[in-house]
């Protein structure tokens, strides 16, 4: 009898343990689809953030641990919950800084992307995950972020910023942080920060490097008095081509994150006049004192031409996106296509196909037949790899049997260095080499792997 | 005569991409009937380091856009830039600026 009491009451106390366990699991999921993330496409004006009075019990437990420290307290961690920063890209450096920002607790997140997520971002734009291809980036960070922090406000923007809105947008946030991957939107973000008077907190990162500077803060100077005229658009290298480690992007994003909090919450950063490099491979930061602001910067200076925002794709001569662009370099004869190529393949037909890519993307993935020698080494003429390229031609000049011009046939990933090749092979044929006639694969193995064999590798 | 000048280059950023890859340079500048400045030293660099391919390393007498200079780790508009005479030990630095992201 009391055994079976005893039973009873145990089995009742475990189904309520059950009903408690669901309750707090419906409420939850309830209070998570409330809260579906709406995509902006433009920009609106935004209701002003409230400053809180003083912080909750759940606060203080959540940011318990970085308000013992002096530099913050209670008074930082209030400043950082009034505090709204705009995110340009929510790529390799945004994504951490977003996380950071949102994990201390900061008021409002503008997160700006007009890009979708790929698969090949997933190595260093970490809080994409594998499910969220093809998803807007910016829709994809804010999810991650409302999984962190709940109380952050988040605004996903889906849309790419340009002379239309960046005043508009950036008006309406304290700080700015330049996640962008392009000159010409560095350029942008910069003049609208000085004509909103907005800090700029702006990192950069490619291969093995990083690059950090605070702009337009406490009189210091902007990206402009550094670099009053743009690079060449042939010096400038994106991730794309130049490649990145993921995670020095994620040290520099997180670099960010640390000079925004000190200037939400009140302390101030000490990169206002000062670059930090860093070096991955030797594991080093370096500070560099800048310039001061300009006197004659065209948007900081006493007497700026630049006024309003202007046309930076033309300032810049290059395209707001890291997307490679695509050159045409030469004339239609000049060209081939994959599907020709694969003709002259299947017919065995004598020729020389070359592959300009450097060493490290042929190891990547190449045609079984290809000669390797990289454009730079066709441009600095590295004897070495002259004489192989001569000796290639006698080979195929012999076989051919006859006074003929062999046909090289010139390949990269995307088909614009092979054109450049195209160009500098033809002024060394007839002195440098045997006389050729040399032709681009148009589209390069890309067009090959899209086109042709489809299990080609792509990256 | 000034006296040669041993000094050391770096490049970074991708402007050792120019070198061969090679971030650091000791080298000596020769004897000369007067200083050598900043502008000469791209000369001598153009000269003896770079051989090929100088429009992406000048511009003018001067460094091309997006190539930061910097002198015993400060930016050279603070030292002088072209006119800056440099001493024995400087430390150099050119550096392409970055963009991705
Ligand atoms: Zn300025």
């Amino acid at each position: 009898m009391t055994d079976e009491v005893g039973y009873l009451k145990a089995q009742l106390e475990e189904k309520e343990k059950d009903i408690v366990a669901l309750k707090n699991k419906l409420a939850h999921l309830e209070k998570s689809n409330a809260s579906v993330l709406e995509l902006y496409e433009k920009v609106t004006p935004l209701t002003p953030l409230k400053a809180k009075a003083s912080l909750s019990n759940e606060d203080i437990m959540r940011y318990s641990r970085q308000l013992l420290l002096p530099e913050l307290g209670v008074q930082g961690q209030l400043n950082l919950s009034k505090t709204s920063v705009l995110v340009v890209g929510c790529g390799g450096l945004g994504c951490p800084l977003a996380q950071y920002l949102a994990a201390a607790g900061i008021g409002r997140l503008g997160l700006l992307d007009y890009d979708e997520v790929e698969l090949s971002n997933l190595h260093r734009q970490v809080l994409h995950g594998e499910e969220n291809q093809d998803q807007a980036k910016a829709l994809s960070a804010a999810n991650a972020i409302k999984r962190l922090n709940s109380t952050v406000e988040c605004i996903p923007y889906h849309l790419q910023l340009s002379s239309e809105n960046a005043l508009q947008l950036i008006q309406q946030y304290d700080i700015v942080a330049d996640c962008s991957d392009n000159v010409p939107t560095r350029y942008l973000v910069n003049d609208a920060c000085v004509l909103s008077g907005k800090p700029l907190v702006s990192a950069s990162a490619l291969r093995m490097e990083g690059q950090l500077t605070v702009y337009n803060y406490h009189g210091g100077p902007c990206y402009r008095c550094l670099y009053p005229v743009p690079p060449p658009s042939e010096t400038v290298t994106n991730c794309s081509d130049g490649g990145v480690l993921g995670v020095v992007p994620g040290i520099m994003g997180c670099f960010q994150a640390l000079e925004v909090l000190k200037i939400a919450s009140g302390q101030g950063s000490s990169c206002g006049q000062q670059l930090v490099m860093f070096d991955a491979q030797d594991a080093r930061f370096r500070s560099i004192k800048l310039r001061p602001k300009q006197a004659g910067c065209a948007v900081c200076g006493e007497n700026p031409s630049v006024t309003r925002l202007v046309d930076y794709e033309a300032f810049c001569g290059s395209a707001a996106t890291d997307k490679c662009r695509k050159l045409n370099l030469l004339s239609r004869d000049q060209r081939i296509t994959v599907q020709d190529y694969k003709s002259i393949m299947d017919t065995a037909e004598p020729h020389l196909l070359l592959d300009v890519r450097p060493l490290v993307e042929v190891d990547i993935c190449h045609l079984p037949t290809s000669l390797n020698i990289p454009l730079s080494s066709l441009e600095y003429r590295k004897s070495e790899h002259i004489q192989l390229l001569q000796e290639s031609i006698s080979q195929l000049k012999q076989q051919m049997e006859g006074d003929c011009r062999p046909p090289v046939y010139v390949i990269c990933k995307m088909g614009n260095d092979s054109q450049k090749a195209v160009q500098v092979m033809e002024k060394m044929s007839g002195s440098e080499v045997d006389s050729i006639t040399v032709k681009d694969i148009s589209g390069g193995l890309m067009a090959w792997a899209k086109r042709i064999d489809p299990t080609f590798p792509q990256y | 005569m000034a006296a040669p000048v041993a000094i050391h280059l770096e490049f970074g950023g991708g402007a050792e991409l120019l070198f061969n890859g090679v971030k650091d340079h000791h080298v000596t500048l020769p004897s000369q009937p007067d200083p050598w400045d900043v502008k000469q030293l791209l000369v001598w660099i153009q000269q003896n380091l770079l051989k090929e391919r100088p429009e992406l390393f000048v511009q003018g007498d001067s460094v091309r856009p997006g190539i930061l200079v910097l002198i015993n780790d400060a930016d050279w508009e603070l030292m002088g830039e072209l006119e800056y005479q440099l001493q024995d030990q400087d430390n150099v630095v050119f550096i392409s600026t970055l963009h991705g992201g």
